[in-house]
């Protein structure tokens, strides 16, 4: 055994319900050391560190293969409290703070400097009171650690967002045992000098013999404080590093490398139609965790466009926001029309349709038939399947005789496996459901379709059935579609063309077959300022 | 020490000439019903000594109970309407000394003693069941609160005679099965009112009932400044934050729940020795209904609750009683109007409240997601 790792992760793998989303990672981590961990979303990063937090999800999902041995000993980290006792400190990326509380009271949450009063010597340890002085002393001391200066009886509500992460931090190293801290993200809430203030506080307590593992996707970050970097994707460690080792663009291509099997051949000649589809200006969509930022994007017709980007950056919030589903400002044309912004209804009247990517909550109605909610909406947009009841035309019916053709129909064409049209779709899988969605979207004959994560939650199989279907609408139908997902090889073997989304923002647009460098780059956000210095 | 259970308050309105108008507004429910109060003791052309006594006389029966209520919303559990099972608890208590007929002191003492475990077990049940619908503890409580009439009507009215054997028949059915409908509990009436009591003024003061509120009140406050307490407000706040704080939260809601049913257990024993007698399917019913609304009369809210909200809610809401049949009588030439005004009074502030507080939740996540 190696006695100068403080932490080492050894051939950890982990299974949620037969997915495997960990493949026998090795991680160490020295005593003193900033070990930063990289990745796209998906890589694995977050089950990783649920695991070393012993958080509840993993143990009632079965457990992990592997072996964490942490301080020179096996552990078993079962709970947070484990986790907690062995000195494994967490800074979460949403603040796990109390608002109502004090500094002092959150940093001491559940950590109360209590003394004896004559009733808890009776009833029990639970109804000691508070040592509010003695806290508050601890609390000082953590703060100043952090370089902090600031009255530590305010309410946490109210001050500005860099303080919260250092009050969480502070919060952690007031841990007397503390060994490890990770780090999940900190920066992704503060803007630049509160983030340099952070990172400066981060090498502070690597100093002093805490190793920390840093979670980020900021690679300039991660140049400026790692000491070593470890690279994951795909559940897999794919490259570990020293800092003087390490560049951007290494680290960008490692976390986006990948095998690309291209379901067309080549990249539709879209750029020769310069017909323009859907025309995005100063588009800002409010959605929460999925921010658009004044967003411009010319859609061409007929093209698969894909819209890339790592989750929280905002690219689902643009497909959203065209449609209606969360406010919007700015201008969308179709054609020569402006259409009107936060209507569901004029968008769908207007032949744009959704494929959402909350299959299960949006894109739905769980306990209602295959048939209906194939045919839903278009009953209600566009008046069709209705029958008029004994010949008075106010009273519509639905027509039930050509709502099961047109179900039918459906299920023949895109393949629906079923019991039969009248199954509720609750019971279908993952990739049917999917269909059932897509079917209710063709019987809008839309001109632009949106597809959100098309291939969440569905298995392999059936994700290659769920993308050559949109391929075959695209080349067979002539239909515009824009496929948002996280997943890029996705997108890479599907779109003519590719926008990567960064903080709310077009990155840039780029060729499916362009470098894993160049996407790794862009993903990070450092792909204009590169081509700015080149 | 900070005992301000709030979530914040707004920042202080600006300067001078503001703090008025923020005292206004942030105290705006109570102050109404001040004013309702004041016009219908005027108009009800009632003596003052005369509503000031029956105050007091109400305030030292019913405060108990309200206060009661105050640690669930703390620990963010609402308001507990499931306060009807503790007062449910509190009549085993009460029925059990009267079969033994132990009266007196001693009876109260012992009704006292005796319900203490049957609240400790209903209340731990409903903390279970509540622990099972997070987010939806009031509506659940209220249910419960109908389901164990339901099951106190099983009791004692059918198991009395049948399964429980009960030779008495001042209290029994004339069938010998259930009990009457009305138990008389004068041999208990005012044996805590009573024991030191002297009149100032022709107003007569309980001394030892208010002595039982004030020990409440100062265990209320004790319990917020301890450990115990601190578990309390954080999970008034988040209970996710809580959670991974390493706070056992089940258990902690457990024991808030426990200690509001055993205390409105108690709070009724008080109610009962005061009023003298008990009426064994009704009683209970209203408890939880009315405490509520006192203590929501005060400016408590779902989320925040003080002893302050509880005594003057308390107050304010019964002088509302005392003197709405007689303004009605004098309004309107009809006591029962005024009688409904004070039942859709205290219902209405109970739905004002929550659709209040509702609408103050729906702002507050709008405020959040136009910031990012």
């Amino acid at each position: 055994m190696d006695a100068g790792f403080l932490l080492e992760l050894r051939n950890i793998e982990k299974e949620y319900f037969g997915n495997r989303v960990l493949k026998g990672v090795t991680l160490n981590v020295k005593p003193g050391e900033i070990h930063a961990l990289v990745g796209e979303n998906g890589a694995g990063k977050s089950t990783l560190m649920n695991i070393l937090f012993g958080m509840p999800v993993i143990y009632a999902t079965g457990g992990i293969k592997g072996q964490v041995v942490f301080d020179g000993k096996p552990v078993e980290i079962k709970s947070p409290k484990a986790a907690l006792d062995l000195g494994i400190g967490m800074v979460h990326q949403e603040f796990m703070l109390l608002p109502g509380f004090t500094i002092t009271e959150n940093i001491k949450l559940n950590r109360e400097i209590t003394k004896h009063n004559p009733i808890s010597r009776i009833m029990g340890d639970s109804l000691k009171s508070l040592d509010v002085p003695a806290m508050r002393k601890d609390a000082q001391k953590a703060l100043q650690t952090l370089g902090m200066n600031v009255d530590d009886w305010l309410p946490i509500a109210g001050l500005p967002v860099g303080y919260m992460q250092f009050v969480e931090i502070a919060r952690e190293i007031d841990k007397e045992n503390i060994k490890l801290l990770v780090f999940d993200e900190p920066t992704a809430v503060l803007a630049e000098s509160e983030a340099d203030k952070l990172l400066d506080a981060m090498k502070k307590l690597a100093a002093r013999g805490i190793a920390i593992l840093f979670i980020t996707h900021r690679l300039d970050e991660v140049l400026a404080v790692a000491n070593s970097i470890t690279v994951l994707r795909d559940g897999e460690k794919v490259g570990f590093m020293t800092q003087e080792e390490a560049t951007i663009e290494k680290i960008a291509e490692m976390m986006v490398g990948r095998k690309i099997e291209r379901i067309t051949t080549t990249a539709k000649e879209a750029a020769d139609n310069e017909e323009i589809a859907l025309s995005i200006r100063n588009l800002t969509v409010t959605m929460p965790g999925e921010m658009v930022k004044n967003i411009s994007l010319d859609i061409k017709k007929g093209e698969v466009l894909g819209l890339g980007g790592l989750a929280g950056q905002g690219k689902i919030g643009i497909a959203n926001g065209i449609m209606g589903l969360y406010p919007s400002t700015g201008e969308v044309y179709k054609g020569k029309e402006k259409l009107a912004l936060n209507s569901p209804r004029t968008a769908i009247e207007n032949k744009l349709a959704f494929v959402s990517e909350d299959r299960r909550g949006v894109g739905l109605l769980l306990d209602t038939s295959i048939e209906y909610n194939i045919a839903m909406t278009a009953m209600q947009i566009r008046g069709k399947f209705l029958k008029s009841f004994l010949g008075i035309q106010a009273i519509q019916m639905a027509d039930d005789k050509r709502i099961r053709a047109h179900a039918l129909q459906m299920i023949k064409d895109l393949d629906i496996r079923c019991t039969g049209p009248t199954q509720i779709t609750r019971r279908l899988s993952g990739g049917n459901q999917q269909k059932v969605c897509v079917a209710r979207a063709l019987t809008m004959e839309p001109e632009i379709l949106f597809v959100s994560e098309p291939t969440r939650g569905i298995d392999i199989g059936a994700k290659k059935l769920v993308l050559d279907l949109i391929v075959k609408l695209n080349r067979e139908l002539g239909m515009t579609v824009v496929v948002t997902s996280s997943e890029l090889g996705e997108l890479r073997s599907i779109c003519d063309r590719i926008a990567i989304v960064y903080e709310g923002r077009i990155e840039t647009v780029l060729s499916p077959l362009a470098s894993d460098l160049d996407y790794g780059l862009a993903m990070a956000g450092k792909y204009s300022t590169r081509e700015e210095a080149v | 020490m900070n005992t301000q259970l709030a979530t914040p308050t707004k920042p202080a309105a600006g300067k001078s000439g503001n703090w008025l108008l923020h005292i206004l507004r942030a105290n705006m429910v109570p102050l109404m019903f001040l004013a309702l109060c004041i016009g219908a003791t005027i108009a009800s052309e009632l003596p003052l000594s005369f509503v000031i006594n029956e105050l007091v006389v109400r305030l030292s029966r019913n405060l108990f109970l309200v206060i009661s209520l105050i640690i669930p919303v703390i620990a963010g559990m609402g308001l507990n309407f499931a306060l009807v099972i503790g007062a449910m608890a509190g009549q085993v208590g009460l029925i059990a000394v009267k079969i033994w007929d132990i009266g007196g002191f001693n009876g109260f003492l012992m009704a006292i003693l005796f319900s203490t475990p049957f609240a400790i077990l209903c209340g731990w049940l409903t903390g279970l069941c509540l622990n099972k619908t997070k987010g939806r503890e009031m509506i659940t409580s209220m249910i419960l609160g109908f389901f164990a009439n339901g099951a106190w009507q099983a009791v004692f009215l059918l198991g009395i005679g049948t399964v429980l054997v009960v030779n008495n028949p001042e209290i029994v059915l004339k069938g010998g099965i259930g009990l009457k409908n009305a138990l008389d509990y004068k041999f208990l009436q005012y044996s805590l009112d009573k024991m030191v009591y002297f009149e100032v003024g022709g107003i007569g003061i309980p001394v030892m009932s208010f002595i039982a509120v004030a020990v409440l009140c100062w265990f209320t406050r004790f319990i917020v400044t301890t450990k115990l307490g601190q578990e309390f407000r954080s999970l008034g706040q988040d209970l996710h934050i809580a959670q991974v704080a390493g706070i056992p939260t089940d258990k902690i809601r457990l024991i808030a729940i426990t200690i509001s049913t055993v205390l409105a257990a108690w709070g009724q024993i008080i109610f009962i020795q005061n009023i003298g007698t008990l009426n064994t399917y009704n009683s209970h019913e209203q408890v939880g209904m009315f405490s509520i609304a006192a203590l929501l009369i005060g400016g408590a809210t779902v989320v925040k609750a003080t002893i302050t909200d509880a005594i003057v809610g308390t107050a304010l809401f019964h002088t509302l009683f005392i003197v709405s049949p007689q303004a009605g009588n004098v309004l309107f030439g009809d006591a029962q109007i005024g009688e409904f005004f004070r039942v859709f009074i205290a219902y209405g502030v109970i739905g004002m409240s929550l659709l209040l507080h509702a609408w103050h939740k729906y702002m507050e996540a709008k405020r959040k997601l136009l910031q990012e």
